[in-house]
Parts: C-alpha cells; sequence; structure tokens
C-alpha cells in the first residue's frame, strides 16, 4: 500500500524515534511512504488557541498539497492528526471559511483525502493477523497500558477513529505482539499538553496521576502514539512514580526483530533498556 | 450594541451557551478545573450575566488544555472547548493582559518559529520562549540533556515556499 506521509515537525525534532520507528514498521509491511511536498506546520494548540483562521489555514496548506497525490494521508502525531481533522471538518462545514482559506493558501481544497493515524492503518488495513505472524521476537513480560490520550478520539465526530471512551485498537496492537496490554481507566485522559513549559506543574501532576495509575493496573510502562504525550511522560513524571514510555511503533520493530530499537531508546529520557533487558527483550 | 453573550455565541457558531443546564458534567472531567479560578460550567453562567471583564481576565481561559472532553461529554453539545478558544482570542484582541503570561508567551514563541520557518525548531522556540518569559534556568538541564543525544538540532530543514505560509499569517493577523 502507498500513503502520504506527514510527519510534523516533532518528529522532526523530540519525536525523531518515532519518525524512525514508523519508517522501519512501515517497510516491513510494505507501505510506502511518500512526504507531503514542502509541508509546514499544522498549527498545534497554539494556533487554534489563539487564532481561528490561522488554525484552518496553517493544516489546510499541507491537506491541499496533499491532496495532489490522491492517497491517504498517514500523520502519526495525534496532535497534527486532530489539527488536520478539524481543518478539514471547519472547511466542511463553513463554505465562505473555505473559500477564504483558499484564496490564502493559493489552491483548492476537494475534500478528497483520508487523514489516518498509523494505528488505524495498521490495525484495519494490515491487520492484527498479519502483524502477528510476523512477530520475531514475543514480547512476554512486558506489561504496558496503552495511553491514547486526547487527540487522537476527541471531539469524536471529527476525529471518527474509534470507541472514544473505551478505545481498543493499540491494546489489540500490542496483545498481537506477545505483550500484556493491562486494562486501566486513563486511556484517553489528559497529560496537560502544551501546558508543559508554560505550567509546568499542572502537567507533573498530571503525569504523576497517569504513573500512578498505571502502575496500580500492574503495568511496567507506557505506550502511546503522541510525541506531545510521550514528551509529558518520559520528562515530566517524578522519579518516585515514573515508569519508560514508549511509542507504539518502537514496540513493534522491537517484536519484528527489526534494526533500530536500541538506537531509539537511547534518546529516550526515561531509559527503557533495563525493563527490557530483565525481560530478555533486548 | 450586542451583549457578550451574543458576541461569544456568534464567535462560537454552534449551540448557543445558554443551551447549558449547568449538570456540572463538564467540570467534572475537566482535567484542569483542579487549578482553573473558575469551573467551565461556571464561566458559562458568567458569560450569561454580562461579567465580561472577570471573564477574559481568568486564569481560567489559558489553562484549559483543549482536551475537548467536555463537548464530548456535554448532553447538550455546548462546546466549551470552543468556547475557551474564543475567549483567549477575544482576550487578546482587547489587549488584555494574561493572569496566565507565560502559557500566552509560550503560544507566541510557537507561532514566531512557525512564521520565520514554516517548521518549528524546537531549540529556537524555546530560547524564543524562554527570553520572552524569563524562565531562564527551568528546564535547561533536560534541554542539554535532549541536545546531547541529539534529539534537537541548532538547524533543521525549513519550508521551502516561505512566501505562501507567510502569505497565511498576513492574511489572518489581527
Ligand atoms: S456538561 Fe454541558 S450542560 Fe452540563 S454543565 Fe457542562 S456545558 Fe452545561
Ligand atoms: S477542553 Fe478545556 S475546559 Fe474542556 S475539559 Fe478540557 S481542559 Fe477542561
Amino acid at each position: 500500500m502507498k500513503v502520504s506521509y506527514y510527519p510534523g515537525c516533532s518528529l522532526h525534532a523530540t519525536g525523531k524515534e518515532y519518525d524512525l520507528s514508523v519508517k522501519a514498521v512501515s517497510k516491513a509491511l510494505d507501505i510506502e511512504l511518500q512526504e507531503v511536498d514542502d509541508w509546514s506546520c499544522c498549527g498545534a494548540s497554539s494556533a487554534h488557541m489563539t487564532n481561528y483562521k490561522l488554525s484552518v489555514a496553517l493544516p489546510a496548506r499541507n491537506i491541499i498539497a496533499a491532496e495532489k497525490d490522491k492517497k491517504d494521508v498517514m500523520v502519526p502525531c495525534a496532535a497534527c492528526f486532530n489539527r488536520f481533522k478539524m481543518a478539514q471538518h471547519h472547511m466542511r462545514e463553513d463554505e465562505v471559511l473555505k473559500k477564504e482559506v483558499e484564496d490564502m493558501v493559493g489552491g483548492t481544497f476537494s475534500d478528497s483525502v483520508a487523514i489516518r493515524n498509523p494505528i488505524d492503518i495498521l490495525y484495519n488495513d494490515v491487520g492484527i493477523d498479519t502483524l502477528s505472524g510476523k512477530v520475531k521476537k514475543k514480547l512476554t513480560g512486558l506489561k504496558p497500558v496503552a495511553y491514547y490520550g486526547c487527540l487522537l478520539l476527541r471531539p469524536p465526530e471529527v476525529c471518527e477513529f474509534e470507541n472514544y471512551e473505551n478505545p481498543y485498537m493499540l491494546d489489540k496492537i500490542m496483545a498481537g505482539l506477545g505483550a500484556e496490554p493491562r486494562n486501566w481507566s486513563c486511556k484517553t485522559d489528559c497529560c496537560g499538553g502544551s501546558l508543559t513549559l508554560g505550567k509546568t506543574e499542572v502537567v507533573v501532576r498530571l503525569v504523576d496521576k497517569l504513573m500512578t495509575m498505571a502502575r496500580e493496573a500492574g503495568a511496567n510502562c507506557l505506550v502511546t502514539a503522541c510525541p506531545v504525550c510521550f514528551a509529558n511522560l518520559d520528562t515530566r513524571a517524578s522519579e518516585n512514580v515514573r515508569l519508560p514510555a514508549f511509542y507504539f511503533t518502537e514496540i513493534i520493530a522491537l517484536a519484528l526483530g527489526l534494526e533500530g530499537p536500541d538506537s531509539w531508546f537511547k534518546i529516550h529520557n526515561v531509559d527503557p533498556r533495563p525493563l527490557l533487558k530483565s525481560l530478555s527483550l533486548l | 450594541m450586542s451583549t457578550f453573550l451574543e458576541d461569544v455565541n456568534e464567535k462560537i457558531g454552534g449551540v448557543p451557551i445558554q443551551a447549558c443546564y449547568h449538570c456540572r458534567k463538564c467540570t467534572a472531567g475537566c482535567p484542569l478545573a483542579f487549578a482553573m479560578e473558575y469551573n467551565p460550567n461556571k464561566v458559562i453562567k458568567m458569560i450569561q450575566m454580562g461579567m465580561k471583564d472577570k471573564v477574559l481576565n481568568s486564569s481560567t481561559i489559558w489553562l484549559c488544555a483543549s482536551c475537548e472532553t467536555c463537548v464530548t461529554r456535554c448532553p447538550n453539545n455546548v462546546d466549551i472547548a470552543r468556547m475557551m478558544d474564543v475567549l483567549r482570542e477575544t482576550a487578546i484582541e482587547e489587549k488584555i493582559e494574561p493572569k496566565e503570561k507565560n502559557i500566552r508567551k509560550f503560544h507566541e514563541a510557537f507561532l514566531a518559529s512557525i512564521k520565520s520557518g514554516g517548521r518549528i525548531n524546537e531549540p529556537m522556540m524555546i530560547v524564543n520562549y524562554k527570553l520572552k518569559s524569563g524562565d531562564y534556568f527551568s528546564d535547561m538541564a533536560m534541554g542539554m540533556n535532549m541536545f546531547m543525544k541529539g534529539k534537537i538540532k541548532l538547524f533543521s530543514p525549513r519550508t521551502k515556499d516561505m512566501k505562501s505560509v507567510r502569505q497565511i499569517f498576513k492574511s489572518t493577523s489581527k
């Protein structure tokens, strides 16, 4: 399968290991990625929190660029995914806004491509059976909680992702790799997102709660598809409660026996290698 | 002259906020309510009562993390998350000094980075934020750590067609 690929800014910086692992896993699963031509930032929370039109126009520039290639657009970053879906939604609902944005961007929005997160592509297009069939190293003993966060799921009529109060795709993917995902009640809770610099103490409190609940559920790590969540989990948790976090694609690459995981784990703030070594997974 | 309530409703452009019957489901699920000056449903009441200054000067509007839990769960489809965006945007337009200055400064630094390179250059954005906020020392060790691990680079590729990005900022500037 061929898809357009929008990495977004985080995946080229603090979320580098997400970019590398998405690419490695896609290659192993015969998903060809074609980067969206000359992409620009989606504006993230800062645009929609302060300037509505800007928050539609920035993703629209990329959506319109991707429409030329007529393929589904893979957007791994949950924050970018949300802004892309929102922009499509607003342009569908508001003809006047759509025209205005088209004039700004200098192109036509034809609403012809689907914006998709890799969780959805792996679960629905590749399928758990195919994925399981390629597992070289079963992840026995790894007990992740799947942490979906906010931006893949809400608002549900915009994100069109899955069961928004109790999502399961990521849990099933983890189980398909031989890991033992734990059920917990914070799957869709908020980590504080972009408040991490402007109001750090609030994010510390939210992340500590997530870690505490994950521990209570018997987990030994967290798995996410969002670079904002990952950065907060990986750098903001207090030492007495923290657990290693992973991008879900890193875990898949590990199970498929691909090159790379060790070098990605090295750049985590909370080093997950001692855990993986203790489980003989590394 | 229109009332504050009418202005807010018009900018939200969806369900009028007076559809709220104050069940407080939004507030119960709001992850930031513990830190807010006024709870989300209280803000609705305050807008109805015309308490514009108090609302636009409150910390609440800056502490909302846009997690969209409130609107997802509201039995009346009141879009509080969008309402918070509208209130922030109005506060900026009316040049109100925000109670949570650093949150606002973060957004400014973030958008300035897009405006100059089309993509976020994280180290530049963080330096810019630190200069604006005067918060020089927190996170310094962590920033160095990420730099040493090669996660963040001083120079990263920019968008080539910067003209189109600048055009977007120009057309949407206030
Ligand atoms: S959930 Fe909806 S109806 Fe209930 S208090 Fe909040 S805004 Fe009002
Ligand atoms: S969107 Fe804002 S107000 Fe609504 S629940 Fe989330 S943090 Fe609270």
